[in-house]
């Protein structure tokens, strides 16, 4: 008997990390899920990959903010291998020329570098936002609210939503309604007076989306990084030990400890669809495969699109799918260095942190507007990691590997990215160079992925991390379409589990594990 | 002396420029358009009796009301249908493409043949209904009430074929009446006799061709003509011509929309909310509620609304019912609420007549279910009959009766007779 004459339970597309979990989910929950895998090994956007020899980096994602506590306590990723500790912590540091200010704990629970009175305001408008991304919190988690028919445990959900909403207080409350759609940039202004630290804090808002720090609703995407949580503690993050990929084996190993069937370098051709049902899948190399539950944690445009194809779903659908904004503007830049580089005014702890070139609001805004006409940022701004300071597992003896988020970087470059990206590598360069002077010369190698790299090397049209920007109009109910936020699809046995879901991007696992719980919700 | 020259140069290019866009933006001068054949209605429109019918000045009436309703069941009437909207269909994928975005079921539909359907959208609510002529194997024309341009193009993704609207470079011409088949015969459209009902074919016109359906929205033995804008006029003729002596009559929407209600035929914005006009959400109406359930066919591929269309069906969601009433009497119950015991009110008629063929109080209702499906009896409507100033109200029994409202055996005899 070979493996098509089986019928599986469910069958996951795409071992991202999203797919992982929810293959794992569902499989703990008795049924027989195989994963299937274009690539040669899973992970996604999440692996740790070789960039140069003895060089090793998590290509994508390279730091740990928001695994949902649900995740872990549910594949019991502390068993496979997944520790978190406080210790484990990272400072962010805004690098500037006034001299660097760092953000310690969890998303600055002390503050360095300000001046008292701006380390007392900041301490205000760190606990103001927490509080308010509190509120959010919930529902940025699970599965939103069913409007057609909402169910009980929706309803007592949006209650407890309710009562953390009173809970703020008359005052709390308003203020909180009258900045939730606001532009970061004009929040900071009302309450901080140091540059460097509403630089850095305009970068986090808009880190992953077509946003400057002065357009409407920028402030959702602090929200967002704020409801995220890592050892229990909102705001807080890490650099995993092994980077991205040893997450990525923690949840693997889950999976396949719960039975999972893994399967690598099997790219699917089609989702068989019978009588509006999906029923099974059809690999590139022609094999079918049938189940009672297909799930898609790839890309959900190229599910819809390309897997199940516009003939089996209605227009006014295909309409939603195709109007779904996902072109990334972040790029992502791997440097093999001979030795550490040296950032200005850093000690040996600051270096092991996030490094935020954001130096003031303006220069993100500046930064930002050249993308809205299809041109890189001259001064790009950007997020630097330094993953081998703490894991020298990474790069060769005395080495030293630099991963960095740069902004911002247009998908649809208007000269293109063939004759843009030596020159958009030239200008973070040149940035560098002014914080971590003498760096260049050091470079053995640089690797700089466009979203035009990342689209084609991880499978992710547009090259956007969040598999659709993750604003407003394109956040919960409407995520990724409306009518369709619940994973579930108009086809029946068809779910969405990947980042295009609610609630969105980021190493959490919560479109995977929602997904699963949907889908076991819905047969029980 | 050079640069006054080409700045002259230049404002009278700006001048030209400035005419074009003038030009160009004049349509709101003309506040109806006219149809290709125009000109021959115009003169006869005594009445001068026009209304708006997409865009176009579409006459009521030319002369008589009555005598122009005659001239459809005792003649044979021209009507000009060049306003209703059209779509040229073609590709390879046509077929497939029309399945799924029209309900019925289109690979049953053989080229050379007609069908009647309706589309939906992703709720399952009908956006329009209309005709469907299979040309070819590859090309169809989609004839409807509403414009669905970007509907249609978007539901074109993933399928090779060509979308265009064809409503300005094609005339329409309905010829209906139980002359109708000899007059086209006397005009020298052989083999016009082998036309069944459904059946199209084309045939020499003025050094074109002309499509011919034997088709109609009258229930009578009639048929559709269309033809490129520069042949209307002198089809417009010819049939004139050939028709004299058969009592070939002009006439106006309000002769076809007794014959159609005759025929039990519905009217999309009339007797039913069309889904992208309804406002309210109640209004909306999936097929099985305007009598258009016959359409749906689970077994055939994905077509448009499928999913909630059989969702309603298994969940009993459906609210709404289209029926035929006959009610006593002789004063149409036209917009009459619908009462159940004389006191409950369950629902509104759309169109209502006294049919001068059928003998009988005619009406079309949306009722509100299980009124009109399972519960049919003891069924009222309330006439306000105005009379001299005075609202004479009359409470009515009305029955619900199939449709249509009359048959006429010459609508489908094979050869049509020779009247």
């Amino acid at each position: 008997m070979t493996s098509s004459d089986l019928n599986w339970d469910a069958i996951v597309i795409g071992g991202g990390h999203n797919g992982l979990v929810a293959a794992a989910t569902l499989s703990k929950s008795g049924r027989k899920v195989l994963l299937l895998e274009a690539g040669n090994d899973v992970g996604g956007a999440a692996r740790t990959e070789e960039f140069a020899p003895g060089f090793r980096v998590s290509a994508v994602a390279h730091l740990l903010n928001r695994l949902h506590p649900d995740v872990a306590k549910t594949l019991e990723l502390e068993r496979h291998g997944l520790k978190v500790e406080r210790s484990d912590f990272v400072p962010s540091v805004a690098l500037s020329k006034d001299g660097p200010l760092v953000l310690h704990g969890a998303y600055g629970e002390v503050l360095t570098g300000a001046s008292p009175a701006e380390q007392s305001a900041w301490k205000q408008l760190r606990a103001q936002l927490l509080r308010y991304a509190g509120v959010l919190k919930p529902f940025l988690s699970r599965r939103p609210p069913d409007l057609a028919g909402i169910s009980l445990a929706e309803m007592i959900g949006l209650g407890q939503t309710a009562l953390a909403l009173k809970r703020l207080g008359k005052e709390d409350m308003r203020d909180f309604l009258r900045v939730l759609l606001m532009n970061v940039y004009d929040l900071l202004d009302e309450q901080l007076s140091d540059d460097r630290l509403k630089g850095l804090l305009a970068f986090d808002a808009t880190l992953g989306s077509h946003l400057g720090p002065r357009s409407p609703t920028s402030l959702l995407g602090l929200y967002y990084r704020l409801a995220g949580e890592i050892g229990g503690l909102a705001g807080a993050q890490v650099q995993p030990k092994g980077g991205m990929g040893a997450v990525v084996a923690a949840i693997r190993a889950a999976a396949e400890k719960a039975g999972v069937s893994i399967r690598h370098a099997s790219p699917v051709a089609k989702v068989i669809v019978e009588k509006g049902r999906a029923v099974g899948v059809v690999t590139q190399s022609s094999e079918t495969l049938r189940a009672k539950t297909v799930v898609s944690a790839i890309n959900l445009a190229t599910t819809i699109l390309d897997l199940v194809g516009p003939r089996e779903v209605d227009t006014g659908f295909v309409r939603k799918v195709k109007n779904i904004r996902m072109k990334g503007d972040a790029a992502k830049l791997h440097l093999a260095l001979d030795r550490p580089p040296q950032f200005a005014g850093l000690d040996a702890t600051e270096h092991k942190g996030r490094l935020v070139i954001a130096p003031s609001p303006d220069h993100v805004e500046r930064a930002f507007n050249p993308s809205k006409y299809g041109e890189f940022s001259p001064e790009p701004v950007m997020e630097i990691t330094l993953p081998s300071l703490a894991d020298p597992s990474l790069a060769p003896a005395g080495a030293c590997v630099l991963s960095a988020v740069v902004q911002y970087a247009p998908y649809a470059l208007r000269e293109g990215w063939t004759a843009g990206k030596t020159k958009f590598l030239k200008a973070i360069m040149g940035e560098l160079e002014t914080h971590a002077p003498g760096i260049g010369a050091t470079v053995r190698h640089a690797e700089l992925l466009t979203p035009a790299d990342i689209e084609a090397r991880y499978r992710m049209p547009g090259g956007h991390w969040h598999h659709g920007e993750l604003q407003a109009d394109q956040m919960l109910m409407s995520r990724p379409v409306s009518d369709w936020s619940g994973y579930d699809t108009p086809l029946e046995g068809l779910f969405l589990a990947g980042a295009g879901s609610h609630p969105g991007g980021g190493i959490s696992g919560a479109p995977g594990l929602n997904a699963a719980r949907r889908i076991i919700a819905m047969r029980a | 002396m050079a640069q006054a020259t080409s700045k002259k140069l230049a404002e009278s290019e700006i001048d030209a420029a400035t005419d074009a866009r003038t030009l160009a933006q004049s349509h709101f001068r003309t506040l109806r358009l006219g149809t290709p054949f125009q000109p021959r209605i115009d003169a006869l429109g005594l009445k001068q009796d026009w209304y708006n019918w997409a865009g176009y000045r579409a006459p009521h009436s030319l002369w008589d009301e009555e005598l122009e309703y005659f001239a459809i069941r005792s003649q044979a009437a021209l009507f000009d249908i060049s306003p209703m909207t059209k779509y040229r269909i073609e590709g390879p994928d046509a077929e497939a493409y029309l399945d799924r975005v029209t309900l019925r079921d289109v690979t049953k539909l053989k080229p050379g043949r007609v069908h009647y359907t309706a589309w939906c959208d992703d709720e399952g609510f009908v956006l329009d209904d209309g005709t469907l002529f299979r040309l070819s194997p590859t090309r169809f024309r989609l004839c409807s009430q509403e414009r669905h341009l970007p509907w249609l193009l978007d539901s074109a993704i993933g399928y090779e074929v060509r979308v265009e609207e064809e409503t300005e470079a094609v005339a329409g011409l309905a010829l209906q009446g139980p002359t109708s088949f000899a007059i086209l015969r006397d005009a020298g459209f052989a083999g016009i006799e082998r036309l069944k009902v459904f059946d199209l074919a084309e045939f020499a016109h003025d050094g074109g061709t002309v499509t011919i359906s034997r088709t109609g929205f009258t229930g009578d033995l009639g048929y559709e003509l269309f033809v490129t804008t520069d042949k209307a006029l002198s089809l417009w003729d010819r049939l004139m011509a050939a028709g004299e002596l058969r009592g070939t009559r002009a006439i106006g929407y309000t002769a076809l929309n007794r014959a159609r209600l005759e025929a039990g035929l519905i009217v999309a914005n009339a007797d039913f909310t069309t889904s992208e006009h309804a406002i309210r959400t109640d209004r909306l109406r999936m097929p099985d509620e305007i009598g258009l359930g016959f359409m749906i066919d689970p077994d055939k591929g994905h077509f448009n609304g499928r999913r909630a269309i059989l969702e309603a069906r298994s969940k009993k969601k459906l609210r709404h019912v289209l029926v035929g009433l006959e009610i006593e009497g002789n004063i149409p119950a036209e917009h009459a609420i619908v009462y159940y015991r004389k006191s409950q009110e369950v629902g509104l008629v759309s169109a209502a007549m006294w049919s001068p063929m059928a003998k009988r109080n005619i009406a079309l209702a949306s009722l509100q279910r299980p009124y009109g499906d399972t519960i049919v009896d003891d069924l009222w409507v309330e006439i306000y009959a105005m009379r001299e100033l005075q609202y004479q109200k009359l409470m009515k029994k009305a029955k619900v009766v199939p449709r249509p409202f009359i048959k006429l055996d010459r609508r489908t005899a094979n050869p049509p007779a020779d009247f």
